[in-house]
């Protein structure tokens, strides 16, 4: 366990020392934010259709998906995984005395987490002092936030277990751009990356319910605001422990299976 | 001219040699803006209109600004990925042929993948040109296409400015993308969803307005005072390249090699 606690923390030290590509990125989702948020205020003009989503949630619900945007988006990968796999360097990872699965999995979380530190508290600080309707509103009580700040961390563990699918899914296809790309697109639509799922049709909303994609971005964004009873919050952390465990156990599989039959060739 | 076809026709020809991942790089594209539109389709069928926008108007602008923004892509290409000719020193090479800079580095690369996103964008438009009642004539359909032109020039010459900007950075800078993805994002909208100062600096400063929002209103018969005003308004959008050319000049002469 300490092995992959340190590589987790390299990975995050690593992850630190873009700042100014944090900076760019900053400004980049303040921008998408403001823009998401004027056009979601014009169509609540249109009257009630909304009425099950107040706009002030909607707010708090983009600035979220922006501040942690590297906790939600599955297109956040890591080439250097793909290059050791299609390159054959795979051989070298093998020859670690820990296992491969878990060692891949705490890179990935410290490559998430740390360019989510560097960018939440800057988005943060500004967007607490817009003027309305464009302010992020604070939790209705500090149970939400409690709830929040743990499923949101629970929820980074599902984004990486699906994500390490992805990764996995190179030992067969060799090529990452055409099968991610496919699974990527069609995940951060129904985690509600594109429009929130509460204002999707009830049909598409069962939909998302039976996909592990939601409760990592959707779920946790409206604990926050309160549109999640407690209750109900401690149902969803342990349907989110439930899919980590499912996602963990098939990627541990296939990775095995993958191991069986993995070809390095020399050179 | 002549130059470019023959760099297209290289390039063509480099790019089919991975024949499959070639297609599935196509159709991946084509999906991809799909999400997108399906969001704004399915926010039209809960909230009905946008500040008097139907759907298919707004289908309409969002078919002309991601048809200009796909086609800018595959041509542009060059430009977007400079920043590693300039890293790799290739570019000293451009500088020693006899031709402008602008061409080689506008034939240094070609997206065809981006057609799949093109194609996407021409369906959109298609439909929403079929389901309006426009009434046709030579002037409108003359003003949508220099819409789209122009808009490609648009887009083209943000991606030749932040091309330039390699020149004293190295590094390709991540804030590009508000003007691109941003700026494509925030014109599928009809402009008047949004606040003074967003539509100020997208009319006068980056001319979008001008080649989506402007001209829509004459084609959807919105707008009053004489059309030929609004007709002419994408011309905006090559008034936008030239002072692009002239940074573009400036960064050239400016250059120092990286020494690699």
């Amino acid at each position: 366990m300490r092995a992959y606690l340190s590589v987790w923390r390299l990975r995050f030290l690593q992850g630190m020392q873009y700042r100014t590509a944090a900076l760019a990125g900053i400004a980049t989702q303040l921008f998408f934010g403001l823009v998401f948020i004027m056009v979601y205020v014009a169509f609540y003009e249109q009257g009630s259709s909304g009425s099950n989503f107040p706009l002030q949630d909607l707010v708090s619900y983009v600035w979220l998906q922006q501040m942690f945007l590297t906790f939600i988006m599955l297109w956040f990968r890591d080439n250097e995984i793909f290059e050791l796999i299609t390159t054959g360097n795979i051989a070298y990872e093998l020859c670690r005395p820990c296992g491969l699965y878990p060692f891949w999995f705490a890179k990935l979380i410290g490559q998430r987490l740390s360019s989510a530190a560097l960018r939440c508290w800057p988005i943060l600080a500004i967007v607490l002092f817009l003027p309305r309707p464009y302010r992020l509103s604070p939790p209705p009580s500090l149970a939400a936030l409690a709830l929040f700040a743990a499923s949101l961390l629970v929820g980074l563990f599902v984004v990486v277990s699906v994500s390490m699918l992805l990764h996995l899914s190179v030992f067969w296809t060799l090529s990452p751009t055409g099968s991610t790309l496919m699974v990527s697109v069609a995940g951060e639509f129904f985690a509600g990356t594109v429009i929130p799922v509460p204002l999707m049709p009830a049909w598409l909303q069962r939909v998302c319910d039976f996909l592990p994609f939601r409760w990592a971005a959707d779920f946790p964004f409206r604990v926050y605001s309160g549109q999640i009873s407690t209750g109900e919050a401690l149902w969803g952390i342990a349907a989110q422990l439930a899919w980590i465990a499912g996602l963990v156990a098939v990627g541990m599989l296939s990775l095995r299976r993958a191991m069986r039959r993995v070809v390095v060739q020399g050179g | 001219m002549k130059l470019y076809v023959k760099y297209l026709a290289i390039l063509f020809n480099s790019q089919m040699q991975y024949r499959m991942s070639f297609w599935l790089l196509t159709v991946g594209q084509f999906f991809v803006p799909f999400s997108v539109f399906a969001g704004l389709y399915l926010m039209f069928q809960r909230f009905g209109q946008l500040r008097g926008w139907s759907f298919f108007e707004t289908a309409l602008c969002y078919g002309v600004i991601h048809l200009a923004y796909s086609l800018a892509e595959c041509f542009a290409r060059g430009f977007d990925s400079f920043s590693g000719m300039i890293v790799r020193g290739d570019f000293d090479r451009v500088l020693v042929r006899p031709r402008s800079t602008e061409l080689q580095v506008l034939g240094s690369q070609f997206e065809f993948t981006r057609l799949g996103r093109m194609l996407q964008g021409a369906v959109v438009l298609a439909w929403a040109l079929y389901k309006l009642p426009i009434a046709w004539d030579a002037a409108k359909a003359a003003t949508l296409a220099l819409m789209i032109a122009c808009g490609v020039l648009i887009f083209a010459g943000i991606f030749i400015l932040f091309a330039t900007m390699c020149f004293w950075t190295v590094q390709g800078l991540e804030i590009a993308n508000i003007f691109t993805d941003g700026g494509s994002e925030m014109a599928q909208y009809p402009l008047n969803v949004y606040r003074k100062w967003v539509v100020v600096f997208f009319t006068f400063v980056i001319p979008f307005a001008c080649v989506n929002y402007l001209p829509l209103l004459y084609l959807l018969g919105r707008a009053d005072g004489p059309p030929v005003r609004y007709m002419l308004q994408p011309l905006a959008g090559m008034l936008f390249l030239l002072p692009c050319l002239l940074v573009w000049r400036l960064g050239v002469r400016h250059y120092r090699s990286t020494g690699s």
